[in-house]
């Protein structure tokens, strides 16, 4: 390849070149795009249409919980329902959600490259994730597991409702993650425009690769597994069931074998969008690259070792309870290495607030006490009070949706601008997060004392004095429910309505801010070549976009 | 403080000998995790409206150095985490293992799981179900495994949970340390009723236990006869259709001793298939066992004995109210086409032989 | 027979797409792509050894027992005929590298071929364990060995051997589609990305079927 350098201060966008929204019109110009970021729109729309779903199953369960007998459905029907809602809201909206839609959309973008590895892969990936949504919905309200989303046998080898469909759904989303998983390393690895080195690459994308090697790892595993449960129950082939000679413990070992794991899948890319959001608000570097870089990496890591604290209370020895205790509290710390990072970014930086900085603050503090709550139940004597009792709800709760849904509001916020190209409402974007936040905690706080109580989870009656904390945690459900459409509302009316927007309205220094405002089809004319990190905060903005040449 | 703390995290009455040790940690811990994030919080929030960007920084470029003592002080932080987080390790570890060692003076009850009851069997040949009598003061360990699916025996008064397995023996110990019932809920989900999956522990003074092993609910104290009948009432809850009430008030009267429900050969026929099917008497000659034959059978069991089997059943007359005979013989409609096992006593021994299981007498 | 020397300008070259700069970043991509997704396949049969290990842990004589009255002349005529189609298969990339498509078509059919003799032997086994009432999980009748642990031992038996069997058929249709490009001149010089990958996952395939083969016929 000829590949001399053009020194020049020309913007790396060419101003002729059509966006990629318009860069072809017409239903089959999306449905068959290879293109990275309508790819990413698409999965937008179906993982919030998810997200709406999980959080309709949510307030039914809620509404049932306000009184302590049968409220609006029948003990069979709850059953169903929170399996639902905990089968939506990991596999179809979690999972995918901030991988699927922001890495997909900004990872190509922010390593200057024009594409993904394998587009067509990429395409490929949203329709097995279409085609996994649709048979694990379908098969759910046909007839409907009823078992949780953790499956464990012998009851979903044995319960009457359908295991296998379910289970045939899921199976096909984790083909979908391996597929995404595998281009994104492959991206990363073989893609960074020249000068990208790994000490330049955005935090975002160190994240979006910690995440892709769990998935790649964790989620044939799981696959397997579960498939085993739904062969068990329609074949009796005995794998998990005592009564022809297998062991239903193991089936928990292997579930949380990918279980734990996954839920850094879920929790990572959250971690990626707050590491940006605070690094551009703050108009610093953070305070330690390699810190946050690298503990996305520890976490990836020593997350496969912490799977046992799910199995305390199921006849595990001391010695083996009190290894993967410890192996638990070594992944706050890496945790605790990214909190701590960030609030010493803030210090001396220059603060821009608004409604990403606010979701990121709201993210601290629910991110930093759910996690204690989880070394909290990581430490085995309490655990035996708190396991399987609303506690460890509220505390993943805190984790899953005090910590990823919050980051996935601020990263939509966040790349609002970017994505389409307009502004949304900075007030109504505050006042919706103040509701999420409030919601948030009237939901799941009283679960922590519920849980405290000693009211076990997945309970369709109980005891009557656990009544006014439910009650509690339903108003909140609602407000929290209200505040995420108003949220939603927001960003809608901005998309039509809402005033446009620069190419670089935040003055990051990441580097999908250099394209303009909606970046074309391709990204970038030319592969370009970038001599300064992405969070040079020291450069002037000139300083910064001379610095970013385009080679040939 | 112990009360104080204990009351305003919603904890349950500290009523094993080791609630209160457990609970102390549980309070250095979630005081240390909330002071924790609400000092993050706190330093975040400063952060964010000391630093707040003014309108002269606007166009000026952030100087970008690192802040020395913040990194150093972020190290510092790490360090003091992690040997907190060893704090709270090791004095877990302590604890998890006086939780999982009973002493060796432990009365041992035999705890077995079922959709959705508890049944629990003492050493002496009788057993409850959903209620487990208990003397205060002196250790109790729990063996208890499942019959079908995984559940969790779980008495928050006593901070213990350990899952019950199907086909393995897991173990739990309390010693309560104070009269008093204390509500068993099941932790592990185990199907449509599974939060109705209750029970009572009843603690008594050495001395009640004593007179209750002797004398049968009657000579139990009265808080102990209320919890009783309140569990009678959740379990009765939980057990909805009639089949699945009939096995319980078998169980209560000691069918289950010598009937089986699945075919097996035992001490008295098996109810498997029973229902309706012509059974030899040994008297000669043979009866349908229908509604009326079975009710007879139960009020007289020596008038039309079944062949091949001892003549050792007492009479029920009196002892069985008329709509657990009901349930009982749904029970056996129910089972009607589960295969029958041959008809043997389940000692393979001659038919008449002196058999005579403990605890007959109802 | 020697081959015709092929024309060079019918030789499509390799196609650089879109969103590479290079050729060279573009194999390498496909290369590490694969590599990785065979990572991938490798944790999914772990899951299958994890269970094997511990089963056999627990069930050690019952599945020695099983392992003995598996019929090992049909596993290690199996291990050598995907051992040989490896060898072609290797053969093959290396022809094409010589610019010698046609050769790696005739050497892939081969492969082809013994791919399917081992389907077919497996077939010939599973018969074999029909007739004698072994079927996995309930409706194992095998009077010989009837316990718990005989029936866990061929329940993953099944289980590992079907996973295997699945991905041989996946292997032989990458397979079919590869001899099918060589035929029609696809792949040459400079232009062996794809017989290289499909290679490499005919290889793994392979190195799966080296831990079976010890696992389910040796081992008693």
């Amino acid at each position: 390849m000829m590949a001399h350098e053009v020194e020049g201060t020309a913007p790396v966008h060419g101003a002729h070149e059509v966006d990629y929204l318009r860069a072809g019109a017409g239903v089959r110009s999306w449905l068959l795009t290879t293109d990275h970021k309508r790819i990413g729109l698409m999965f937008y729309v179906l993982v919030v249409l998810m997200l709406l779903l999980g959080g309709a199953f949510a307030l039914v369960l809620r509404t049932e919980l306000l009184t302590p007998g049968p409220t609006v459905i029948s003990a069979a029907i709850y059953n169903r329902m929170f399996t639902l809602h905990g089968v939506v809201m990991v596999w179809l909206f979690m999972i995918p959600s901030i991988p699927n839609i922001f890495g997909n959309f900004v990872l190509p973008i922010m390593i200057g490259a024009k594409d993904l590895a394998f587009p067509r892969l990429n395409l490929a990936s949203l329709y097995v994730y279409a085609i996994g949504a649709v048979v694990t919905l379908a098969a759910t309200i046909a007839g409907g597991a009823d078992t949780g989303w953790t499956f464990y046998p012998p009851y979903s080898t044995t319960t009457p409702a359908g295991v296998l469909p379910v289970v045939i759904g899921i199976f096909i989303l984790g083909v979908s993650s391996i597929m995404t998983a595998v281009n994104f390393i492959a991206t990363t690895h073989t893609m960074r425009a020249r000068g990208i080195s790994w000490g330049r690459v955005p935090l975002f994308v160190w994240a979006i690769y910690s995440t892709s090697i769990i998935m790649l790892l964790a989620t044939p595993v799981l696959g397997l597994t579960i498939l085993l449960v739904g062969l068990d129950h329609v074949y009796h082939f005995g794998v998990f069931d005592p009564t022809l000679g297998g062991d239903p413990v193991l089936f928990q070992h292997l579930f949380w074998f990918y279980s734990h794991p996954a839920v850094y899948i879920m929790v990572l890319p959250a971690l990626g969008v707050i590491s940006e959001v605070v690094c551009t608000f703050a108009q610093r570097q953070p305070a330690s690259y390699w810190a946050i870089a690298l503990s996305s990496f520890g976490i990836a890591l020593i997350g496969f070792a912490g799977w046992g604290h799910h199995m305390f209370v199921a006849g595990m020895s001391e010695l083996d309870a009190g290894i993967f205790g410890a192996f638990s509290m070594f992944i706050a710390i890496f945790s605790a290495i990214k909190v701590f990072t960030w609030v010493a970014t803030l210090h001396r930086g220059a603060i821009q607030f608004n409604t990403p900085m606010l979701y990121f603050f709201w993210f601290l503090f629910l991110f930093v006490f759910g996690g204690m709550t989880g070394v909290a139940v990581a430490t085995q004597s309490l655990d035996v009070h708190w396991h399987d009792t609303y506690f460890v709800v509220a505390h993943f709760h805190f984790i899953m949706v005090g910590g990823t849904l919050t980051a996935f509001l601020a990263a939509a916020h966040y790349w609002f601008p970017k994505m389409f190209g307009r502004a949304y409402s900075e007030p109504m974007g505050l006042l919706t997060s103040f509701g999420v936040f409030l919601g948030f905690i009237l939901t799941f706080l009283p679960q922590f004392l519920a849980g405290n109580a000693g009211m076990p989870r997945r309970y369709y009656s109980y005891p009557a004095q656990y009544q006014w904390l439910n009650v509690l945690s339903t108003g909140g459900a609602y407000l929290l429910a209200g505040a995420l459409v108003l949220a939603l509302l927001n960003l809608l009316i901005a998309l039509r309505w809402g005033p446009r927007a620069s190419a670089n309205p935040w003055r990051s220094r990441s580097y999908e801010w250099m394209t303009p405002p909606i970046p074309p089809e391709h990204n970038f004319p030319v592969t370009p070549v970038i001599d300064r990190g992405p969070y040079d905060y020291h450069l002037t903005e000139e300083e910064a976009h001379a610095r970013v040449s385009t080679a040939r | 403080m112990n009360e104080l703390l204990r009351q305003l995290l919603f904890l349950p009455e500290q009523r094993s000998s080791l609630a209160r040790e457990i609970d102390g940690l549980h309070y250095f811990v979630i005081l240390v995790t909330m002071g924790g994030a609400a000092l993050i919080t706190l330093i975040g929030g400063y952060f964010l409206i000391r630093y707040r960007r003014r309108p002269q920084d606007t166009p000026r470029p952030h100087p970008g150095a690192f802040a020395r003592p913040a990194l150093f002080l972020e190290t510092v932080s790490l360090f003091a985490l992690g040997f907190l987080f060893l704090t709270f390790w090791t004095i877990g570890t302590r604890q998890f293992a006086d939780l999982r060692t009973a002493p060796d003076d432990a009365l041992d009850v035999y705890v077995t799981g079922k959709q959705w009851m508890w049944k629990f069997g003492y050493p002496g040949g009788d057993s409850e179900i959903s209620v487990l009598y208990v003397p205060a003061h002196r250790p109790v360990r729990l063996i208890m495994t499942s019959r079908d699916v995984i559940h969790s025996f779980y008495v928050p008064a006593f901070r213990i949970k350990q899952d019950v397995i199907p086909g393995r023996y897991t173990t739990a110990w309390f010693e309560a340390n104070e009269p008093g019932a204390y509500p068993i809920l099941c932790a592990e989900f185990c199907g449509t009723s599974h939060s109705e999956m209750r029970g009572q522990v009843i603690a008594l003074d050495p001395v009640d236990y004593e007179r209750w092993l002797a004398g049968g609910l009657a000579s139990a104290p009265a808080f102990a006869q209320k919890a009783a009948a309140e569990a009678e009432n959740e379990l009765a809850e939980a057990e909805p259709t009639m089949p699945s009430r009939g096995e319980l008030a078998a169980a209560k009267h000691g069918c289950l001793r010598c009937h089986t429900l699945d075919g097996t050969p035992h001490v008295g026929p098996s109810w498997a298939g029973l229902y309706r099917a012509v059974v030899p008497l040994e008297s000669g000659g043979e009866r349908v066992a229908d509604e009326a034959y079975i009710t007879e059978s139960i009020m007289d069991p020596l008038a039309a004995l079944h062949r091949g089997f001892p003549p050792v059943m007492p009479s029920y007359l009196g002892q069985i109210a008329p709509p657990d005979v009901a349930a009982i013989i749904e029970l056996m409609k129910s089972i009607r086409d589960v295969p029958h096992g041959p008809d043997v006593p389940w000692d393979g021994g001659v038919p008449g032989s002196s058999v005579t299981p403990e605890g007959v007498t109802p | 027979m020697p081959e015709s020397q092929p024309p060079a300008e019918q030789l499509a070259p390799a196609r650089l797409a879109m969103q590479f700069e290079d050729l060279e970043k573009q194999t390498h991509a496909a290369h590490f792509g694969m590599w990785i997704f065979l990572a991938s396949e490798v944790l999914l049969f772990a899951g299958l050894f994890a269970l094997y290990a511990s089963y056999r842990a627990v069930f050690g004589h019952e599945f020695s027992a099983g392992v003995a009255h598996n019929n090992a002349v049909i596993g290690t005529s199996n291990t050598a005929i995907l051992l040989t189609s490896s060898l072609l298969v290797a053969l093959s990339v290396y022809a094409v590298r010589l610019d010698r498509p046609t050769m790696a078509g005739r050497l892939l059919l081969g492969a082809i071929a013994l791919g399917l003799a081992f389907l077919v032997l497996k077939g010939v086994e599973y018969t074999q364990h029909f007739h004698e009432g072994i079927f996995p999980g309930s409706a194992y009748r095998f009077e010989e060995l009837p316990q718990a642990g005989a029936k866990m031992f061929f329940t993953l038996y099944f289980l590992t051997t079907g996973l295997h069997a699945i991905h041989v058929t996946a292997g032989l249709v990458v397979l079919g589609w590869l001899t099918w490009g060589c035929f029609r001149r696809r792949y040459g010089a400079g232009n062996d990305t794809h017989i290289e990958l499909g290679g490499l996952y005919w290889h793994l395939v392979d190195v799966i079927w080296i831990f079976l083969w010890p696992m389910l016929y040796l081992m008693h």
